[in-house]
C-alpha cells in the first residue's frame, strides 16, 4: 500500500512545485550602494589613510609618517586620559542607565493605573536634542547652593566645576535622558514573557525574586543584548553632551575621545593626528560590538 | 492589591523627582531676572511671557524650524526610497556576493562617523554643498542608510515570498511587484524607520554645526546652541529659547507617543 501512495503523491508534488522567480536585479541596491559608498565607505577609508599622515588640513600636502601619530597618542597625556574617561563614562552609563531602565520597566509593567502616563514621562527626554538637555543640566548642576540640584537637595557641590565630580555629573545627565530608552526596550522584552510561565513557577512555590531570576531574567536576554549594545556604543561616542556642558573641562577632567579628536582637528589643525584618534575610537567600538554580539547572543534563550 | 498601590506611589514619586529638571526649565522661562535670582526654585509669581517673545526673535527660531523640517523631510523620503529598494534586493538575493553586500551595509552601523568626518567634509566642500540643505540631505541619507537597510532587510526576510511571486505570475516585473505589492506591506517597519531617523536627524548637532554654522541655513539645535552662547548668563531668556527649541518635537512625540515608543522599542530587534 505504501509504495502506491508514494507513487501517487509524486506527480502531485511536481504539479504543486513553487514558482520561484529570479532574484531581483542588483540595480535595486545600486542607488543606495552609491550614496553609502560616497558618504560612508570612501570617507572612512580615507580616514584610515590620513591616520598615518601628518596632514594639517590645509591643501593636499601630506606625507606618510607611519605609526608616528599612534606613538604621539601614547605619550599624549590628554589623549590617554580621554581614553580612561571615555571608558569610565561608558561603564557608568551602561550600568546605571540599564539598571534604572530595568527597574522602571518592572515598575511600569505592573498593572498600575498611571502606567501609560509614567511611560510617556520617563521616555520623553529621549526625543529631545542632547545639546538642549545638556544646557538645561548645566543650570541644574550650577554651584549656587540655593538653586538647581544643590537647592533641591541642600548640597554645596560644584557638579561640573569639581574635576573629581564632573565626569559622574555628565554620566548622570546622560542617564536621565536615556533611562527611558532602556526602559521601553526592557518593557518590550517583559511583554514577551508568557504569563503561563509565571503561573507555573508560582504553583511550584517560587517567590517574586525567584520568578524574576529564573523566569523573567533568562527570557529578557535579547533586550539585555540590545540595551547593552546601544548604551555602550552611545557612551563610547559621546560628544554633544560633553561639548555643550563642559567642553572637556575643568582641565581635562571630562575630555573624551570624541572631544579630543574634535579639538585636534578643528582647534589645532592636526587632521592626521585627529583621524588617528578617531581610528582608535572606531577600534574600541568595533571590539565592543563584536564581543557583545558573540558573548551575549550565546546566552539568549527562547520561551 | 495593596502591593500594587504601594508600587504606584513609589513610581509616581520617582516620576515627580524625574521631572525636576523639566519643572526648573519651565519655571525659569516664565520668570523675570529678579525672581530668578531671588526665588530660583519657587513657582513664578507672577509668570511673564517676555522671555518667550524675546527668545523667539533673538534665536531666529522661525527660519531654523523651516530648515530643520525641510532637511528632515527630504532625508526621510530619500532614506525610505533608497533603503527599501536596496533591502528588497538584499533580502531576496541568494548569492554569496549579495550576502557580502548586506554585511558591508551593516558595517556602517558600527563605524563611528568621526573616522570619516574630515575626508567627508572635504568631499562635501568639493561638491560645493557646504552651507546648503542638499549637503545635509546627502549626509543624512548616507549615514542613516545602513540602519535603514538593516531594519527593512530583516522585515522583508520575514515576509512570505508568495506575495511578490503571485504578482509576478500575473506578469508583473520585480519593480511593479515591489512598488505595488511588497512596499505597502512594509508599513509597520516604514513607521519605525521614519520615527527613529526623524528623531536622529532633527536632533543631530555636530555635523550641522560644522556644515551649516553661519550659513543662515542652521537647524534648530545649531541655532539654539549659538543663541545660548550669546545669552549665557540670562537664564530666563536661555530657558525660554530651550523650551521653544524643544517644543516642536515634544509636541509631535506627545501626539504620536504610542507609535514613537513602539518604534524605539522594536527598532533594534535583530
Amino acid at each position: 500500500m505504501t509504495p502506491v501512495t508514494a507513487g501517487r503523491a509524486r506527480p502531485a508534488r511536481v504539479r504543486r512545485r513553487r514558482f520561484t522567480p529570479a532574484s531581483p536585479s542588483w540595480l535595486f541596491a545600486a542607488p543606495a550602494l552609491a550614496v553609502y559608498a560616497l558618504i560612508v565607505l570612501y570617507p572612512a577609508l580615507a580616514g584610515v589613510v590620513y591616520a598615518f599622515t601628518d596632514w594639517s588640513g590645509i591643501g593636499r600636502e601630506m606625507s606618510f609618517v607611519g605609526l608616528a601619530n599612534f606613538r604621539t597618542l601614547l605619550g599624549d597625556e590628554q589623549a590617554m586620559g580621554s581614553i580612561g574617561n571615555t571608558l569610565l563614562l561608558t561603564v557608568a552609563i551602561v550600568l546605571v542607565q540599564n539598571g534604572v531602565g530595568l527597574l522602571l520597566a518592572l515598575g511600569v509593567h505592573a498593572r498600575l493605573k498611571s502606567r501609560a502616563l509614567l511611560r510617556v514621562i520617563f521616555f520623553a527626554p529621549v526625543v529631545v536634542s542632547p545639546v538642549m538637555v545638556a544646557f538645561l543640566w548645566k543650570y541644574i548642576y550650577n554651584p549656587d547652593p540655593s538653586s538647581g540640584l544643590n537647592g533641591l537637595l541642600g548640597l554645596r557641590v560644584d557638579w561640573l566645576g569639581d574635576p573629581s565630580v564632573a565626569l559622574w555629573s555628565i554620566a548622570g545627565m546622560v542617564v536621565w535622558q536615556y533611562a527611558g530608552y532602556s526602559m521601553v526596550i526592557f518593557l518590550a522584552g517583559l511583554e514577551g514573557v508568557p504569563r503561563e510561565l509565571h503561573e507555573a513557577a508560582m504553583i511550584d512555590g517560587a517567590g517574586t525574586w525567584q520568578r524574576f531570576r529564573y523566569v523573567t531574567w533568562p527570557l529578557l536576554a535579547p533586550a539585555v543584548t540590545i540595551n547593552l549594545m546601544l548604551s555602550t556604543i552611545g557612551g563610547l561616542k559621546l560628544f554633544d553632551q560633553v561639548f555643550a556642558a563642559t567642553g572637556g573641562g575643568p582641565g581635562y577632567a571630562t575630555e573624551t575621545l570624541s572631544t579630543v579628536l574634535y579639538k585636534q582637528a578643528f582647534v589645532f589643525g592636526k587632521f592626521g593626528y585627529s583621524t588617528a584618534v578617531a581610528l582608535v575610537l572606531a577600534l574600541f567600538v568595533a571590539a565592543v560590538s563584536f564581543v557583545q554580539v558573540y558573548y551575549l547572543r550565546s546566552r539568549e534563550v527562547s520561551a | 492589591m495593596r502591593r500594587t498601590f504601594l508600587l504606584e506611589i513609589v513610581m509616581i514619586v520617582a516620576a515627580v523627582a524625574f521631572l525636576f529638571p523639566v519643572y526648573t526649565l519651565v519655571v525659569l522661562s516664565l520668570k523675570d531676572p529678579a525672581q530668578i535670582s531671588q526665588t530660583p526654585l519657587a513657582p513664578p509669581a507672577p509668570p511673564t511671557l517676555d522671555n518667550f517673545t524675546a527668545a523667539w526673535s533673538a534665536a531666529a527660531l522661525g527660519p531654523s524650524l523651516v530648515n530643520s523640517t525641510v532637511i528632515t523631510a527630504v532625508s526621510l523620503a530619500a532614506l525610505i526610497a533608497l533603503g527599501s529598494f536596496a533591502a528588497y534586493f538584499l533580502a531576496r538575493v541568494q548569492t554569496r556576493l549579495g550576502y557580502g553586500l548586506y554585511v558591508l551595509f551593516l558595517l556602517g552601523i558600527v563605524l563611528p562617523f568621526q573616522l570619516g568626518m574630515i575626508p567627508l567634509y572635504e568631499l562635501v566642500s568639493d561638491l560645493g554643498l557646504i552651507g546648503t540643505h542638499a549637503g545635509m540631505v546627502l549626509f543624512y541619507t548616507g549615514v542613516q542608510l545602513p540602519f535603514t537597510v538593516f531594519l527593512y532587510t530583516g522585515f522583508i526576510r520575514a515576509l512570505p515570498r508568495e506575495y511578490a511571486s503571485a504578482a509576478q505570475i500575473d506578469g508583473a516585473s520585480h519593480l511593479v511587484a515591489f512598488t505595488r505589492v511588497v512596499f505597502p506591506l512594509l508599513r509597520p517597519i516604514t513607521g519605525t524607520v521614519l520615527i527613529l531617523n526623524a528623531v536622529f536627524i532633527w536632533n543631530d548637532f555636530f555635523t550641522p554645526l560644522v556644515y551649516l554654522g553661519g550659513s543662515g541655513y542652521e537647524t534648530v539645535p545649531v541655532s539654539v546652541f549659538a543663541y545660548v552662547g550669546q545669552y549665557v548668563s540670562q537664564h530666563g531668556l536661555v530657558f525660554a529659547g530651550l523650551v521653544l527649541g524643544a517644543l516642536p518635537i515634544v509636541l509631535v512625540f506627545l501626539a504620536l507617543q504610542r507609535y514613537v515608543i513602539k518604534g524605539f522599542a522594536s527598532g533594534l530587534k535583530g
